[in-house]
């Protein structure tokens, strides 16, 4: 599998899947 | 001028004004100069060389120490609540703590993983052919990897006062 780093879609990608991912974890720590 | 206008009027804008230096040279290297010096390299001759002597190395200064201000700004606005964000004590700080946590892992890659590789690199501290390709492939990896820790770092910082402060209004 290619590393998404290596393509800057890819990383880009990664970091939108990562906040959304972390939003919700937040959300949930926060008791919402 | 009180203290509170110190710490979050000037805090935050030179807390800010440092941010957006060090993200932007961080998007300059991967959006622009990453793809730039591959192009040149492809030239017969090669024209990056301009790029690595003169650029890269004014680039990187700016970067990295941009980097410490905007940590050191950052934690200077958090003040005495620095361990309700870093250790999520308090709910209302759990946002900031996560981009508080992004933005440390971040100048923790500055620091240790791209600026000594990059040294190598650019040829400020001696290595080999071999040392500089594996120190190529380890800067690249933690350069990219803070362009995608960007990425949900901006977001807390802009929800801690948007968002997700309204959800601690909402469900507080």
């Amino acid at each position: 599998m290619k590393n998404p780093l290596d393509s800057l879609w890819g990383t880009v990608i990664s970091g939108l899947v990562l906040t959304v991912v972390l939003y919700y974890l937040v959300r949930a720590m926060m008791g919402g | 001028m009180t203290w509170d206008f110190i710490q979050h009027g000037l805090g935050r804008w030179f807390h800010i004004g440092a941010g957006v230096m060090w993200i932007g040279m961080l998007y300059y290297f991967n959006f622009v100069q990453v793809a730039a010096l591959a192009a040149a390299g492809k030239d017969t001759p090669p024209t990056g060389a301009g790029i690595t002597k003169h650029v890269a190395p004014r680039a990187l200064l700016f970067f990295r120490w941009a980097a410490v201000a905007t940590w050191i700004f950052g934690a200077f606005i958090l003040g005495d609540k620095l361990d309700d964000a870093f250790f999520f004590k308090e709910r209302a700080y759990i946002p900031i703590g996560v981009g508080a946590w992004l933005g440390t892992i971040m100048l923790f890659n500055v620091w240790v993983l791209i600026w000594p590789n990059q040294k190598k690199i650019l040829g400020l501290m001696p290595a080999s052919d071999e040392e500089k390709a594996k120190a190529r492939r380890v800067a690249f990896l933690a350069s990219r990897t803070n362009v995608l820790l960007s990425i949900p770092m901006l977001f807390f910082m802009v929800a801690s006062h948007g968002v997700l402060r309204a959800q601690v209004h909402f469900f507080g």
